[in-house]
């Protein structure tokens, strides 16, 4: 795969340096809902120059260069060992670059890898398709949001929520009401309801690859996100937990069928620093288009 | 507002809730590795006395021979509550910068001890990392790796909010109060 190397680098540095257009308007228009003066409004300030300057600059929006996951649509006989491979050498070196902080650190000696290597890292989630070309997305998901995420098992005694509807919302709004200014809100909120734990999990992160302005297949779903995000915005907590109007940006809900026995809730809670880029893969490693 | 080194106690107890400052003098980068390593007795490389920690394991590459700051936001400051309060007595320290805000036993050790908690815009590394004028020295950068190394930062206009003042009052209980409030109102309202 000619250029993967090289292009995937390039797919790294653009995602940490350059948030996608569907957020900087949702953050736009976060900053105009703030009153001007306030505390809220301030912080949405500071992280608009910060977008500026971190696409000027071509340096990480965040120092938290996060957990790098890769998501791939490949088509039937694609070599996934040989991408993988491209991709172990692409965030190394951009790693060194400065384009990622050295943020792998073995879990039994503590010791840090250096260059974002390791068992888990990065991370690959590949889905065969039917079209010829490959989409390969990236996301890098900060540890101050990561730490917020969250798996309900319904029904929840403590939230008094039920296995329905109304027990979901009950579960997104108390993930939201823990993670207070905590995951760098406003936040972006994936949920999966059903599957299994890790199942569920997994399809709350996949919801993060959704464009925000995007609708839901499922009416009923589409309807529950708008709500969850309008009700999310009137618990007051803001922009850093500062107090406002803008809590969250968008939330984006997924199901999976469940065993009879299980009923899970699983939230995925992503910072403002909402780091996703992908690009149709052309040719065996050249550039298609870019999909964010 | 500014504040500028010396911190003193004085300006120290003159900042209240919702003040935003801009702070000018050095801070020094602790995080988890660090707070663990002082709560268990450990000697810290510098002085801490009238000093800030900052709780941020930044970007730091080497230029030309000299260090240089890429990218400096504020690190989740709750996961250093265990060992916080005692860290601002016996180092007496006067300011925590970070993120996400503390608990009761920090609120407690800042209104004792004269410390203040000073919110940076998590994520704002870009905007951050230009307030740093010079890169003083690093510590522990062998032990605990970059991230988790003590950093010397000169830094210039740095901006923060006072989200926990040294009299006792928290911004982030206040929000935490109305926020629970709120989700109750929210949740007995029809669909």
């Amino acid at each position: 795969m000619k250029n993967l190397k090289e292009n995937l680098i390039e797919l790294v540095r653009r995602t940490s340096a350059e948030l996608p257009q569907d957020i900087i308007i949702a953050i736009q228009r976060g900053t105009e809902m703030e009153a001007g003066g306030t505390n809220a409004r301030y912080a949405l300030e500071v992280i608009q120059k910060n977008i500026e300057m971190a696409r000027d600059k071509s340096q990480p929006l965040c120092q938290d260069t996060g957990s790098i996951l890769f998501y791939a649509k490949v088509p039937a006989g694609f070599d996934q060992l040989a991408f993988e491979e491209a991709a172990r050498e692409a965030v190394a070196e951009s790693t060194a670059k400065g384009y990622l902080r050295q943020n792998s650190v073995d879990s039994v000696t503590g010791a840090n890898t250096g260059n974002n290597l390791g068992p888990g890292s990065p991370s690959f989630h590949f889905e065969q398709w039917k079209n010829p070309e490959a989409d390969v997305c990236l996301i890098l998901k900060g540890g101050g949001c990561e730490n917020m995420g969250v798996q309900y098992s319904l029904p929840d005694g403590r939230l008094q929520a039920d296995r329905d509807l109304n027990g979901i919302r009950k579960c997104i709004l108390d993930a939201v009401l823990q993670a207070q200014g905590k995951g760098c809100g406003p936040g972006i909120l994936g949920v999966a309801v059903g599957g299994d734990r890790a199942t569920g999990y997994a399809c709350s992160k996949e919801q993060l690859l959704r464009r925000l302005d995007d609708k839901n297949s499922d009416p009923v779903l589409a309807k529950l996100e708008n709500e969850m995000v309008e009700k999310a915005n009137s618990l007051g907590i803001g922009p850093m937990g500062f107090g406002g109007k803008t809590t969250v940006l968008g939330v984006k809900i997924g199901s999976l069928n469940r065993l009879p026995a299980s009923y899970f809730v699983s939230i995925s809670y992503m910072c403002w620093a909402f780091r996703r880029q992908g690009f149709v893969l052309q040719n065996g490693g050249e550039i298609g288009r870019w999909l964010y | 507002m500014l504040l500028e080194a010396p911190f003193t106690e004085k300006k120290i107890r003159a900042l209240k809730l919702g003040d935003r400052v801009d702070i000018s003098g050095i801070v020094f980068t602790g995080r988890d590795a660090v707070h663990k390593f002082l709560h268990d007795g450990g000697v810290p490389p510098v002085s801490l006395k009238h000093g800030i920690i900052y709780h941020c394991g930044p970007v730091v590459v080497q230029e030309k021979g000299r260090w240089v700051v890429k990218a400096a936001g504020p690190t989740t400051s709750i996961r250093e509550e265990p060992y916080q309060a005692e860290i601002i007595e016996k180092f007496g320290v006067r300011g925590i910068i970070g993120k996400g805000g503390m608990g009761d036993k920090t609120l407690k050790a800042c209104q004792e001890f004269g410390c203040v908690y000073l919110h940076a815009i998590g994520g704002a590394a870009q905007v951050l990392a230009e307030c740093v004028t010079e890169v003083r020295g690093v510590s522990f950068l062998e032990e605990f790796g970059s991230p988790e190394a003590i950093w010397e930062l000169s830094v210039r206009n740095f901006p923060a909010v006072v989200t926990m003042d040294s009299h006792g009052n928290s911004l982030h209980q206040d929000i935490l109060a109305l926020s629970q409030r709120k989700y109750k109102e929210v949740l007995s309202s029809p669909v």
